[in-house]
């Protein structure tokens, strides 16, 4: 029964630190313009943004359960589109030497670059600031799929290709059966990885474009001078954040054969 | 009258060109196979010549690494030859066919199949111009055969190290080749179910008819001696030769309790242990 509960002690501890942190730093920077909000200030405000989270009074003040649909849209586009792209090329990547010579350098030239120097270029491409969040998100997304996707295929192991080799298996079933099924895991890994860096992104690409989203939703609750909304937000990113992950590693889980 | 000689001069031309082609499930002439590696090229087996006829058994033994999985491969067609040829059913063998099944040293089941797709999956490839009724039934009849029937919608990764080869037996008899190849097949289980699946193996054989022809690699002398008509053993790599082939005088059905203490059995079992082994005691290492 205690070691039950357990984990949900340690959780419920460690969120106290956390609110404790605030408090402590709410009473630093008491005496500053615009003081850190105390926990308490913060949950209010948290509440009150869950009390009505839809609401619409006009372009610039939406409830926060839009701001985050929208942010959640712009990742599942980027997402979306980046997957389409990099899951047939990390094939071809993972199942050609050529392919992994030709595209390696191009790969690792643009994979350490911050998704947001590709804005500009996006703004450009679209001409408009929301279609250029989408399009920093798809190029986040693309590298670390790609990557874990040619790393599955590129490494099935001999005796699962014995077999298809063996039997005769078609190209098509050899992809389906073999190949695909193999790198499912390393797939979801790379789209794990992929979604965290895309929700990590979002939030600053929306302060740049602007106009909707929980990333400027935060810039917006800044400029009126209200850091318990600040705050508030980051608590809500941090929870959507480690959602996304849950779910991306529980279908990786479920993905993973032993023989 | 006239026609009545023509008639069986015609079929005695036709068993005479059968005998000169070899009526021989398979037939491996002047066999070479030498791999690239980046220190050069290496040999792994040179000039091997054996034929195996049909409904036989025979097995391949020798030291890790003497080269019998390469010679196996050159049969199944995983393993391309350098010089030489391999005839399979009088085909020159240039990849893997469904005349030739392959139990593979790992059993190499696909982990994230069932045991019923793992077979499934095997027949649906290798049987072209099958209906999907008729592979459904084949894959019933092996399964149930190797009695994992109550198994199929299990994953290798939920059954026994034993059940799996299993599944890999009646993988490789559902395409019902007329040739058999098993890379090892049994190294990896324990003594008492390597020996159960020994008699098991014997019994598909006997339930087909003897037809099949049977490619066993081994190291183990039991095994070759229990399985085989005849025990073609290597020589150490690298360009492995045929040491010897030993025939095996045991008749058929075999009892594997009786058959240990026939004389015929331990003289074939001495010689074997003389050719595979020089050193019987700690006198004989220096």
């Amino acid at each position: 029964m205690l070691k039950k509960c357990l984990p949900a002690v340690y959780f419920i501890a460690g969120i106290a630190i956390l609110l404790g942190m605030f408090d402590l730093a709410s009473w630093v920077t008491a005496k500053n313009q615009i003081p850190i909000p105390s926990a308490s200030k913060v949950l209010s405000t948290l509440y009150s943004l869950w009390k009505d989270p839809f609401y619409d009074n006009g372009p610039n003040d939406k409830g926060i359960g839009f701001q985050l649909l929208k942010s959640l849209i712009t990742v599942f586009k980027g997402f979306t589109m980046a997957t389409l792209l990099a899951l047939p090329v990390g094939y071809i990547i993972g199942s050609s030497k050529t392919m992994m010579r030709l595209l390696n350098p191009v790969i690792q030239i643009l994979k350490p670059v911050s998704p947001l120097a590709w804005f500009p270029l996006g703004l450009a491409l679209f001409q408009a600031s929301d279609k250029a969040a989408v399009f920093a998100v798809f190029i986040t997304c693309i590298w670390p799929t790609l990557i874990n996707t040619s790393l599955g295929v590129s490494s099935v192991p001999a005796d699962h290709t014995n077999v298809a080799k063996a039997f005769g298996f078609s190209k098509f079933k050899t992809i389906t059966k073999v190949y695909l099924p193999y790198s499912l895991p390393y797939i979801f890994t790379g789209l794990k990885l992929s979604i965290g860096i895309a929700w990590v992104v979002i939030v600053a690409a929306e302060m740049l474009s602007g106009g909707a989203g929980i990333g400027f939703f935060v810039w917006d609750s800044w400029n009126a001078s209200s850091l318990e909304k600040v705050v508030a937000a980051i608590l809500i990113i941090g929870v959507v954040g480690l959602i996304l992950d849950k779910i991306f590693s529980a279908l990786q889980k479920r993905f993973t054969y032993t023989a | 009258m006239e026609s009545i000689i023509n008639k069986s001069t015609e079929v005695l031309v036709e068993k005479m060109i059968q005998k000169a082609i070899g009526t021989a499930a398979i037939a491996i002439d002047n066999l070479t196979i030498s791999f690239k590696t980046p220190k050069g090229v290496y040999t792994a087996i040179k000039d091997i010549s054996l034929t195996v006829e049909k409904g036989e058994i025979i097995a391949l033994i020798g030291h890790s690494g003497c080269g019998k999985s390469t010679l196996m491969g050159a049969v199944s067609g995983m393993v391309k030859a350098t010089e030489g040829t391999v005839l399979a059913n009088g085909n020159k063998v240039t990849g893997p066919g469904p005349d030739r099944g392959i139990v593979f040293q790992n059993y190499s089941l696909l982990p994230w199949l069932t045991v019923y797709k793992n077979v499934y999956e095997a027949v649906d490839s290798a049987l072209k111009n099958v209906s999907i009724a008729e592979k459904k039934e084949l894959v019933e009849k092996n399964l149930k055969q190797v009695n994992l029937w109550e198994h199929k919608d299990k994953l290798p990764g939920q059954i026994s190290g034993g059940m799996k080869q299993r599944v890999a037996i009646a993988r490789a008899f559902a395409i019902n080749p007329s040739i058999l190849l098993l890379d090892e097949p049994f190294g990896a289980l324990d003594a008492l179910t390597k020996s159960t699946m020994h008699v098991e193996l014997l019994k598909l054989w006997n339930l087909d008819n003897r037809e099949k022809t049977i490619v066993i690699v081994t190291h183990d002398i039991e095994e070759a001696i229990f399985l085989s008509d005849r025990v073609v053993v290597l020589n150490n790599g690298p360009e492995a030769t045929i040491k010897e082939i030993v025939d095996v005088p045991l008749a058929r059905p075999r009892n594997k309790k009786d058959i240990v203490h026939l004389p015929e059995y331990m003289q074939t079992h001495d010689r074997l242990l003389n050719l595979l082994i020089d050193k019987f005691s700690i006198d004989d290492i220096q």
